[in-house]
């Protein structure tokens, strides 16, 4: 009996002490900016596995009408609310251009009528949230791909990023995203001007949104200003490619 | 007067089944914990493709787990997920890598999967008595699995390990596009989130009663099998008297 207690009594202090080294020692961990950097090699390892299983592109999923969301969520920035965005707002978004610059051969400025009038899909598409939730909505926007073969890349070109005209929760930092290439000529991947039949509302990205469908939510860049064809992602904000990449998340949100 | 049974010693975990163990316990402990903090980002659970405020949920658990027992304590999603998917990796590589070598060595042929004779009603519910007694086997039968243990393996190697990573795969949207089929057999990526939480319930469930067997099994004994492989035969009835 004596032993039978000295043996408890060793595994619930062993199994105290590892317990609370494996949460006091995961919290250090988490905050070091090495530890974080080994862990994000599985997003490498994520992206490099789910890009070579991508054979062909396939596309994203495709729903029904009946399967739209009643209420589409709106999250992150739901109005830029600056003096320059109200404005645009209030001329009916007629003063409003996209900028597609950076490493092109012909730079362009577009208004929505000129997006409009570009190639165009409509896709019902599924919307998941990083934090858990989806939303199904119908999109109608520009096709990236040809409007890229349009304004010409560069042999060195990478990158789109997109610069928006919101400051998320009103920081000093603008909101911006990006992806590369082989996203930016998935059939898919389009610059949306219109949800469920109707032109975007404020909190969906008015006057046009990227729509990007095979990764998440924070991805899908609103309020879009300017995309700028570019060959590296550490000059913009702190490096990381997007607004909340900058902050911990994955750049590559394919999961 | 009681004649003292010659100590029996037997080599019960090969090297590769103590490794996996191990990591696969130290995975599965730090995925349960970052699990729970994404979970908290959205403490709601949907059938179906969608899912989202405006939606009914069958589940809600109000302002989510405590931080005692997410990964990290504070609220951090991206980093959350930073240890989810790199654990995921590890659990993955570990358990194709068991598999891979049980099937090569006969582990699962040999120890794990239940004998014909074993499944009848009979045999099945002799164990279920033996197991509501909380008695320790002894003896010979100590040597190999038990018919309800062998099926509690069968159930957390073959279905639910598969069905957590299957499900975590449908919630990818990336993924869905490689793979869509697995959302019509899961119903969906909400479907498939509150299977992934199911099963991660499963799974806590199988390591309590994991926990508790052991302790009955003899701790000591039991834990030093898994780290050195050596077993001490609990003395009891000698062979033909034991329980299948």
């Amino acid at each position: 009996m004596k032993d039978f207690l000295t043996r408890r009594k060793l595994l619930t202090t062993g199994a105290i002490t590892l317990g609370g080294l494996a949460l006091s020692g995961c919290d250090p961990l988490s905050r070091s900016p090495d530890f974080r950097s080994f862990l994000k090699n599985g997003e490498g390892l994520t992206m490099a596995a789910q890009r070579t299983l991508m054979v062909g592109q396939p596309l994203a999923r495709e729903f029904s009408e009946r399967d739209i969301s009643r209420v589409f969520k709106a999250n992150g920035t739901k109005d830029p609310n600056t003096a320059e965005y109200k404005a645009l707002v209030g001329g009916g978004f007629s003063a409003w251009r996209l900028r597609v610059d950076g490493l092109v051969e012909r730079p362009q400025s577009l208004s929505l009528a000129d997006l409009r009038a570009l190639p165009s899909r409509t896709q019902i598409t599924r919307h998941d949230c990083v934090e858990g939730w989806s939303a199904i909505g119908k999109w109608q926007g520009a096709q990236l791909g040809p409007l890229l073969q349009t304004v010409g890349l560069k042999p060195n070109a990478r990158f789109a990023v997109m610069h928006c005209a919101d400051n998320y929760g009103g920081g000093a930092d603008m909101y911006y995203e990006s992806i590369d290439l082989i996203d930016g000529f998935h059939p898919q991947t389009i610059l949306a001007y219109s949800l469920n039949g109707r032109p975007l509302e404020i909190s969906h990205g008015a006057p046009l949104r990227l729509r990007v469908e095979r990764q998440l939510g924070y991805k899908q860049a609103k309020y879009l200003m300017r995309i700028e064809i570019v060959e590296r992602l550490d000059g913009f904000g702190r490096g990381k490619g997007g607004y909340w990449e900058d902050r911990g998340y994955e750049w590559y949100a394919g999961i | 007067m009681i004649t003292q049974q010659p100590r029996e010693v037997i080599y019960r975990h090969t090297r590769i089944v103590r490794i996996a163990h191990w990591i696969n316990a130290l995975c599965f402990l730090l995925l349960l914990m970052s699990g729970l903090q994404i979970f908290n980002a959205h403490p709601h659970l949907y059938w179906g493709q969608a899912g989202a405020n405006f939606d009914t949920p069958w589940l809600t658990i109000p302002g989510g787990f405590p931080g005692l027992l997410t990964l990290p304590s504070y609220h951090d999603l991206a980093t959350g997920r930073n240890w989810h998917f790199f654990l995921a990796w590890c659990l993955v590589i570990n358990g194709i890598t068991y598999v891979v070598f049980s099937l090569i060595n006969r582990h699962f042929a040999r120890d794990i999967l239940p004998k014909r004779q074993e499944l009848t009603p009979g045999h099945l519910w002799e164990e279920v008595v033996h197991h509501a007694q909380f008695k320790r086997i002894t003896g010979p039968a100590a040597k190999r699995y038990n018919t309800l243990q062998k099926l509690a393996y069968v159930t957390v190697i073959f279905v639910l390990f598969p069905l957590i990573v299957l499900t975590g795969l449908t919630m990818s949207p990336g993924f869905n596009a490689i793979a869509p089929f697995l959302l019509d057999i899961f119903g969906g990526r909400q479907s498939a989130r509150s299977l992934h939480f199911i099963a991660a319930n499963l799974l806590v469930a199988f390591l309590i009663i994991h926990l508790v067997e052991v302790v009955i099994a003899g701790a000591w004994n039991e834990i030093r099998s898994m780290i050195t492989g050596r077993f001490v035969v609990p003395p009891g009835p000698i062979a033909g008297e034991d329980v299948q």
